[in-house]
């Protein structure tokens, strides 16, 4: 049954047509008030359900905790709520009418830096929690240093806590002086400060009359307000094929669409594109979709393209522009952040090497030195990477694979390894 | 021109980005269909992702046997729609060969049951990937899981130790007789999907907008009454108007009470709503930790 008609259906379309999705990450630790923060932007927006909160509740009281311990929400394995702390990247979900937003909530603790990576490699935003009475510490260095590596476009600087600092504007400025000393050595161009008290909810979503003295804007303001719309690649045409659609019927006979999702730059009907490997060029013929043929392809959408010429082309295989070309080559040199616990990368090792939909095996050349994810110190002498560290490493690929700078595209400037004998993945890339 | 997509196509493109990485990672894909509101996104979304080839994955039904009628009417005339290939595991004959047996008494539910029909179900087809529906904001162990989820040969799901899934690149690698469970649909919550469906003018089925049915209170969660549910004594059944948040098996599904009857009072509710979803599933209400230690030995 469906009881829609076209006028309610073009009314939805219209008020669902400008919310956006953004995702951002946070860390931390137990005491830090991250899981009051996020416990504080759920309920206020809304997003905790009675249900929920009643089963939170009880479980706090048969832990004998006083409060209702908000930190059980998103710990949700029995071994985390067993040990108090979180293990894993927890995906938790609020929307306003704005914004729908995906934290990707992940432990601080040194020993948890992969389930960091891992939180951070989709984020739009970095959301870094200093509690106001110990100013900048290793776990916020960390932090940072963790959102330039992954170049996470906006770093929001949280100062929490600020309650029991007497909401002290000295105490704050000076927290922010510390953080922009330490930040101008790394790569990140968009850091905002906000002091609040998760607590009591000062500047979470509405403004704080503790602190007359702060003039921005509070945390739910910043996260629906953001400018995100630049935070893809927009100017380098990059199409990694997934796979070949050939429907093999009557109607759609000599039908050979391209499938994939456009990892950067715009694509036209009518453009001039080259196809790597090959290096042949044709035109676009059309870009295709269940809703119909559409003028333009920008990321992140997911389209077919089909092409003038029947050429040589399948999964793994890119579609860019002629003159706006990826690298091609079979060395590259990644900054390397290692996840097995159970041994550390081999030098003149070989794994698997999984880049957009492209796959190769490859040997690790060289691993160039370790960089210590507190202090950004280079360790050229005992380069050995293990579980949780963080290195530039050279590689060699056993074919050439298409790739930009991580820097320049996030899409196409990353890799995971995985390791051939047990199929997991030991490591994810950055490349320089 | 302003190249920008609102959050529910940003979700439609990565959940086809993901249906086509399973087509072309795998070898023999199989989607679990239940019948319900995710399930059949998931069919719209796959028919998407491959226009206008045919979708390339065979429809796994694990069939109670405690249906909602309409959900089997529903379930066939979707599969002659667009075409698919349905496989029906059926608990109902794996109880009458003798291989489990049917929980007794008054909270019997073929729930647990299906767990082991579903993985004999994907050993005997050789099944190597299998896209369910979940969501992550549907319940706290799935929010801990990833696109790409690996089982090991007895279907068991280890939450500390998932592989790191990174950007999205995709690791479907396993060896032989493993498998992998894959969640398309992780990131939209219960109220994305029925903006979706809403404006995508998707059909559901009747279940889920008010009608009037025989039901009975337990637990403070109210049941359909069906023959295949025993009631207590002092349990009474009155005729009421409600509607299904989720479909499940006739046992353990909840019914509440609402009078959304389009799909635009159900988005107005769902957004208002203090209680989840799941808070009528009386299978998530054994412990504490009852999803997570059911997906362990290889529950949806």
């Amino acid at each position: 049954m469906n009881n829609n008609n076209n006028n309610t259906n073009h009314n939805l379309q219209q008020e669902y047509e400008d919310t956006e999705l953004l995702r951002f990450t946070t860390a931390g630790s137990v005491d830090d008030g991250k899981s009051t923060l996020i416990g504080r932007l759920l309920y206020d927006s809304k997003s905790i359900f009675e249900d929920q909160y009643d089963a939170v509740k009880s479980a706090s009281e048969r832990r004998g905790e006083t409060s209702v311990n908000l930190a059980l929400l998103t710990d949700g394995l029995k071994s985390e709520r067993e040990q108090g702390i979180t293990i894993d990247v927890a995906y938790r979900y609020f929307s306003t009418p704005k914004r729908k937003f995906i934290i990707a909530d992940t432990p601080g603790h040194i020993q948890y830096t992969r389930n960091m990576v891992t939180g951070a490699s989709t984020a739009n935003v970095a959301l870094i929690l200093i509690d106001a009475r110990n100013g900048v510490v290793e776990q916020t260095r960390r932090h940072a240093i963790i959102a330039s590596l992954l170049q996470i476009p906006h770093l929001l600087v949280c100062i929490n806590k600020m309650d029991l600092m007497d909401y002290s504007e000295s105490v704050y400025e000076s927290i922010k002086e510390s953080f922009e000393k330490f930040s101008s050595k790394l790569d990140v161009s968009d850091v905002n400060y906000i002091p609040i008290s998760a607590l009591n909810g000062d500047n979470v979503v509405t403004r704080s009359t503790n602190m007359d003295w702060y003039e921005g804007s509070t945390l739910m303001y910043y996260l629906e307000n953001v400018h995100i719309a630049s935070d893809h690649n927009f100017i380098d045409s990059r199409f990694p094929v997934q796979q070949v659609l050939r429907p093999y019927n009557d109607e759609f006979h000599d039908y050979r669409g391209y499938a994939g999702r456009v990892a950067g730059g715009v694509f036209k009907k009518g453009d001039e594109v080259m196809l790597l490997p090959s290096g042949f060029t044709t035109k676009i013929a059309k870009i295709d979709s269940f809703d119909g043929e559409l003028d333009c392809a920008f990321p992140p959408q997911s389209v077919s393209i089909l092409l003038e010429d029947d050429m040589d082309l399948g999964r793994g295989d890119m579609i860019v522009r002629p003159n706006n070309q990826p690298t091609v080559s079979q060395d590259v040199e990644v900054m390397l952040c290692w996840f097995d616990s159970n041994q550390p990368l081999r030098a003149k090792g070989k794994y698997i090497i999984q880049h957009t939909t492209n796959e190769a095996r490859c040997l690790v050349k060289e691993i160039r030195y370790k960089l210590d994810i507190n202090t950004l110190h280079r360790d050229q002498e005992n380069p050995e990477l293990k579980m949780n560290d963080i290195g530039r490493v050279v590689l060699r690929t056993t074919k050439p694979i298409f790739y930009d700078s991580y820097r320049k595209n996030r899409s196409t400037g990353s890799i995971i390894l995985i390791d051939e004998g047990n199929n997991n993945t030991v490591a994810a890339g950055m490349i320089i | 021109m302003d190249y920008h997509l609102n959050h529910l196509k940003e979700l439609e493109s990565e959940s086809i980005f993901v249906l086509r990485e399973v087509a072309a990672q795998f070898q023999n894909p199989v989607l679990l269909f239940s019948g319900g509101k995710d399930s059949i996104l998931m069919v719209y979304l796959a028919v998407k992702a491959f226009y206008p080839a045919r979708v390339p994955f065979t429809l796994l039904h694990i069939d109670t046997g405690h249906n909602f009628p309409e959900t089997l009417k529903f379930r066939d005339d979707l599969v002659a729609k667009y075409n698919l290939n349905l496989k029906v595991g059926s608990v109902q004959a794996a109880i009458d060969e003798g291989k489990i047996v049917e929980e007794r008494g008054v909270n019997a539910s073929r729930n647990l049951l299906q767990t082991s029909v579903l993985l004999e179900s994907l050993e005997e087809g050789k099944y190597d990937a299998a896209l369910g529906g979940g969501r992550r904001d549907e319940e706290k162990a799935r929010a801990k899981e990833r696109f790409f989820s690996h089982r090991d040969e007895f279907g068991q799901w280890d939450p500390k130790n998932q592989r790191p899934e990174l950007w999205n690149i995709f690791n479907g690698k396993k060896h032989m007789g493993e498998h992998f469970r894959v969640f398309p649909i992780s990131n939209w919550t219960e109220l994305d999907v029925w903006q979706y469906l809403a404006i995508e003018n998707v059909p559901l089925p009747n279940l889920y907008f008010a009608h009037k049915r025989q039901v009975f209170m337990r637990d403070g969660v109210l049941l359909a009454d069906s023959e295949y549910i025993e009631k207590k004594p002092n349990e009474e059944v009155v005729e009421q108007v409600v509607r299904c948040r989720t479909i499940g098996d006739m046992t353990c599904t909840g019914v509440w009470a609402s009078e959304a009857s389009t799909v635009e009072e159900i988005i107005e509710e769902v957004a208002t709503t203090r209680m989840t979803e799941r808070g009528g599933r009386t299978d998530d209400k054994r412990s504490e930790t009852a999803m997570e230690d059911r997906k362990k030995q290889g529950y949806f």
